[in-house]
C-alpha cells in the first residue's frame, strides 16, 4: 500500500509538468488548430525565466572591506546584492531566496508577451497552411529559441534553488497513519503538484466563468457562428495563445528546482507532452490534465525495480507504448469528442 | 537512356558528373590558402556525409515529397541500419557489402513493423506515432538492450556500438598481423584509403570510400526517378493530393504508402549501413529525434517532391554546417578589418551568436526562412531566378504555380 501511494506521488511531479504544457498545447490546437512544437522551447524560457530573475536579484556591488584579508593578504572584496543594500540585509536575502516564487510574478508578463508576439508575428500566418508546414516552422521556431537561449546562458544546466523553506523532505506517509520513514516525499515537489493544481483550475475557472472564457469556449466549438455574431475571435484566440504560453512558462519556472533549467529541457519534455496530448484526446482540455497525470504516474509505476525485474526498460518505453495503443484503438484519445481530430 | 525520358537523363547525368567530380569542384582553391581552410569541403569525411545523407533524404522524400506523410521518426531507421551494418563486421568480416545488405534487410523489417502500425492514421497522428516510434527505439537502445552487464547488448548504450579485437569476425580476421583491428573495406579496397593528387598548388583526395557511397547514391538517385515517374509514383501522389477520393473510388491506398515508406526506411538503413562502414562506431544519437527533425530540415531546404531537391538539401545543409562552424571571432575580425573599430566590433559581437559554435541558430533561422517564404525550397528558389531572368508571360506563370506540388493535409 504504502509502495503504491509513494508511487503516486512520484509521478505527481512529472505529472504535473506533463499536464501543464499538454494544457497549454491543447489549448492553442483547440483554438487554433495549430500544433506547436515550439511549446517545450516556451516551458524552457520559462524555467529561465527563473534564472534571470535570480541573476539580477544576485546583481551585487563589490566593496573592499579593509579589516579582513583574505588568504593572499589582499583587502577582501565584499559582494553585496543591490537588493540587501536597498531593504536591509534580511529582507534583501529573504528576496534572493525567494527568487523561484517571485520569478511567477516576472515570468507572467514575459510570457505573455513572448506568445503574443509569435501568434501575431509568425503562426498568424500559417492557419491557411497545412498541418505539416505548421509543425515545421514552430519546429524551427524551437531550435531558434533553444539556441538564443543556449547562446546566452550556456550549455551547462544552472541550479536554480528552491525557498530554503522548501528545501529538503517530509515524512508524508506518517502524516496519515503509514510507518516512519516509509514515505518520504520532496516538500518542493509537493508545492509543485500545488501549484499545478491551481493553475490548471484557474484556466478552468477562466473559461468556464468569465465571458471572456465563453466567447473562447463558443469560438473552438464553432468559429464561424462565433464570427458571424460580430465577434473578433481572432483577438480572443491570441490572447489565448498567450495564455497558453504563458501556462507553460509557469510550468518551467516552478520546475527550475526540480530539474536544474538547461536549454535542451523544452525538447525533452515536448515530445511527451504530445503524447500527453493525444493520449488525452486532440482538443480536449479536461483529458490533456487526466493524461498528463496518469502518464506520469504510469510512468513512475514502471520505474519501480519489482517492474523493472519483469519488464526491462519499460520505464523507457511505457507512455509511447500506451500512446501507440491509444491511437491505435481509440484514436480521438481519453476524452477527446466523437469525429474531432479522428484521422 | 535507361528508360529516363530526356530531361531525366539529362538531370541524372549531370547529378553524376557532380558527384564523381567532386574532389575537384569542393576543392576550388589552392591548398593552404585561408580560401581553402574557410570554403574548400574536398576531404573524405565530409564529401563522404554528402552523400550519404544524400541517400537518406532521397528516401525521405520518396515518402513525404510523394504522399505527404511527415514521419518525425527517420532517424531511427538510420540507426538501425548503422546498428546492423557494425553487428555485420563483428561477427561477419570487414566486407562493407555484407554489411550494408543486412543494414537495409533489417531497416526495412523495421519499416515494415514500424509502417503497418503508424499508417493507420494520417496527419498529425502520423507524424506523432513515427515520432513516439523512434523515440521509444532510441531509449531502449540507450537503455535496456543497451546494458553492458547484460548478455543481451545489442547496442552497447552510451558507449556505442564498436568494433573489439576479441570480435569473431568468421569471415574475416579478428586482428590483423600488426594487432589492430583491420578496417573495413570493399573486396580489399580499404574505404578509407585515398588518393591524392596534386596539380600545382591544388590538392585533390579520391577517396574509396567516397566514390562507393557516390555510385550507390547515383543508383539510389536512379531508382528514385524511376519511382517518381511510375505508375507506383503516380499512386503515391495521388494519396498526397487527396486520399479520400481515392479511397471512394475503390482503392486501397495503404498498401502504396506502406510500400512507399518500407522503400524509404530501406534508404535510410542503407545510408546507416554505408555510415558505419566509413567510420565502424554506431551510436544511440543517432536515432534521437532531434536527428530525425534534421533529416526534415534537409529535405525541406532542398525542396520537398522535387527529384534533386534532397541532393541539394542534403549538401547544403551538411556544406554550410561545416563553413559556419568554421568561422570563429578571428575571422570575423579579419574579414571585417576594412570598418572602423567600433563598429567592427559591434558587428563581430552581433555576428559572434552565429558562427561557430552559433550554427544551429543560423540553420535554424534558414530553416524558418525557409519555411515562411520559399515553402519550395532551393529547387523552388532556382526556379522562380529563372523565371526572373526568363520574364515570361503571366499565363505560362500560372500553369506552371498550378503544377507545382503542395504539401497534402
Amino acid at each position: 500500500m504504502d509502495a503504491i501511494l509513494l508511487q503516486i506521488l512520484n509521478g505527481l511531479d512529472k505529472g504535473s509538468a506533463y499536464a501543464l504544457i499538454a494544457l497549454g498545447l491543447t489549448l492553442i490546437f483547440g483554438t487554433l488548430g495549430v500544433v506547436n512544437f515550439a511549446h517545450g522551447a516556451l516551458f524552457m524560457i520559462g524555467a529561465f525565466c527563473a534564472v534571470t530573475l535570480q541573476r539580477i536579484l544576485t546583481l551585487s556591488t563589490i566593496t573592499i572591506d579593509e579589516t579582513q584579508k583574505d588568504f593572499l593578504g589582499n583587502p577582501l572584496k565584499v559582494k553585496t546584492p543591490y537588493v540587501e543594500s536597498w531593504f536591509g540585509p534580511e529582507t534583501g536575502a529573504a528576496i534572493i531566496d525567494w527568487s523561484v516564487p517571485l520569478a511567477i510574478l516576472f515570468a507572467i508578463p514575459v510570457m505573455l508577451l513572448i506568445g503574443y508576439v509569435m501568434e501575431r508575428g509568425l503562426i498568424k500566418h500559417f492557419y491557411k497552411r497545412p498541418h505539416a508546414d505548421q509543425i515545421l516552422v514552430t519546429f524551427g521556431l524551437a531550435i531558434v529559441l533553444q539556441e538564443i537561449i543556449k547562446a546566452f546562458y550556456g550549455a551547462n544546466p544552472i541550479p536554480t534553488g528552491a525557498p530554503a523553506a522548501f528545501r529538503g523532505s517530509f515524512d508524508f506517509g506518517s502524516m496519515f497513519g503509514f510507518d516512519p520513514n516509509t514515505i518520504i516525499y520532496p516538500y518542493w515537489r509537493m508545492v509543485y503538484f500545488a501549484f499545478a493544481a491551481v493553475i490548471i483550475g484557474g484556466v478552468f475557472a477562466f473559461l468556464r466563468y468569465t465571458t471572456f472564457g465563453m466567447v473562447v469556449r463558443a469560438g473552438m466549438a464553432d468559429r464561424e457562428t462565433v464570427e458571424l455574431l460580430g465577434i473578433n475571435i481572432d483577438r480572443r484566440f491570441t490572447i489565448m495563445f498567450g495564455v497558453a504560453a504563458a501556462v507553460a512558462g509557469l510550468a518551467g519556472v516552478m520546475y527550475a528546482p526540480i530539474n536544474s533549467p538547461n536549454y535542451h529541457m523544452g525538447m525533452d519534455f515536448l515530445v511527451l507532452s504530445f503524447v500527453v496530448v493525444v493520449v488525452g484526446g486532440m482538443g480536449s482540455l479536461p483529458g490533456a490534465v487526466l493524461a498528463g497525470f496518469l502518464l506520469g504516474i504510469l510512468e513512475a509505476f514502471a520505474s519501480m525495480n519489482e517492474i523493472k525485474a519483469i519488464f526491462p526498460g519499460i520505464d523507457q518505453i511505457i507512455i509511447y507504448l500506451v500512446a501507440i495503443i491509444i491511437i491505435l484503438t481509440r484514436p480521438r484519445g481519453l476524452m477527446g469528442r466523437p469525429g474531432v481530430m479522428e484521422e | 537512356m535507361f528508360g529516363l525520358n530526356q530531361k531525366d537523363t539529362r538531370l541524372f547525368l549531370i547529378v553524376a558528373a557532380m558527384t564523381l567530380l567532386a574532389p575537384f569542384i569542393l576543392n576550388p582553391f589552392p591548398e593552404g590558402t585561408a580560401m581553402a581552410q574557410m570554403f574548400n569541403a574536398g576531404y573524405p569525411d565530409l564529401m563522404q556525409r554528402f552523400v550519404i545523407f544524400g541517400i537518406l533524404v532521397i528516401g525521405f522524400n520518396i515518402l513525404f515529397g510523394l504522399t505527404g506523410y511527415l514521419s518525425f521518426g527517420h532517424a531511427a531507421f538510420l540507426g538501425v541500419g548503422s546498428y546492423a551494418a557494425v553487428w555485420m563486421f563483428k561477427l561477419v568480416g570487414m566486407n562493407v557489402v555484407p554489411a550494408i545488405l543486412l543494414s537495409m534487410v533489417v531497416a526495412g523489417l523495421f519499416a515494415l513493423l514500424i509502417g503497418y502500425v503508424s499508417l493507420r492514421r494520417s496527419g498529425i497522428y502520423f507524424s506523432i506515432l513515427t515520432l513516439a516510434f523512434a523515440q521509444m527505439s532510441y531509449n531502449l537502445a540507450y537503455s535496456v538492450l543497451g546494458n553492458p552487464a547484460s548478455n543481451f547488448n545489442l547496442t552497447n548504450g552510451e558507449t556505442g556500438l564498436q568494433l573489439l579485437l576479441d570480435d569473431p569476425r568468421v569471415l574475416g580476421e579478428s586482428v590483423t598481423a600488426d594487432g589492430s583491428i583491420p578496417v573495413t573495406n570493399f573486396f580489399g579496397i580499404a574505404m578509407r584509403d585515398s588518393f591524392n593528387l596534386e596539380i600545382g598548388g591544388w590538392l585533390f583526395t579520391f577517396n574509396a570510400g567516397y566514390y562507393l557511397a557516390g555510385i550507390i547514391m547515383l543508383i539510389s538517385f536512379y531508382i528514385s526517378i524511376r519511382i517518381f515517374r511510375s505508375p507506383f509514383g503516380m499512386m503515391l501522389r495521388a494519396v498526397k493530393s487527396n486520399q479520400q477520393r481515392m479511397n471512394y473510388t475503390g482503392l486501397s491506398s495503404r498498401p502504396y504508402t506502406l510500400a512507399a515508406f518500407v522503400i524509404s526506411g530501406i534508404y535510410a538503413g542503407l545510408a546507416g549501413g554505408l555510415l558505419s562502414s566509413m567510420d565502424p562506431l554506431a551510436g544511440a544519437e543517432r536515432m534521437h529525434w532531434t536527428a530525425s527533425g534534421e533529416i526534415v530540415i534537409m529535405a525541406i531546404l532542398g525542396g520537398v517532391g522535387t527529384l534533386i531537391g534532397p541532393i541539394l538539401g542534403a549538401g547544403f545543409n551538411e556544406y554550410f554546417k561545416n563553413i559556419l562552424s568554421k568561422i570563429n571571432d578571428e575571422v570575423l575580425h579579419q574579414w571585417l578589418s576594412f570598418m572602423p573599430d567600433g563598429l567592427e566590433n559591434a558587428f563581430v559581437g552581433v555576428l559572434h551568436f552565429f558562427v561557430g559554435k552559433g550554427w544551429h541558430l543560423s540553420l535554424g533561422l534558414l530553416f524558418m526562412m525557409v519555411i515562411i517564404f520559399l515553402p519550395g525550397g532551393l529547387v523552388e528558389g532556382g526556379q522562380r531566378l529563372a523565371r526572373l531572368f526568363r520574364r515570361r508571360r503571366p499565363s505560362d506563370d500560372d500553369s506552371q504555380k498550378s503544377a507545382q506540388s503542395t504539401p497534402a493535409e
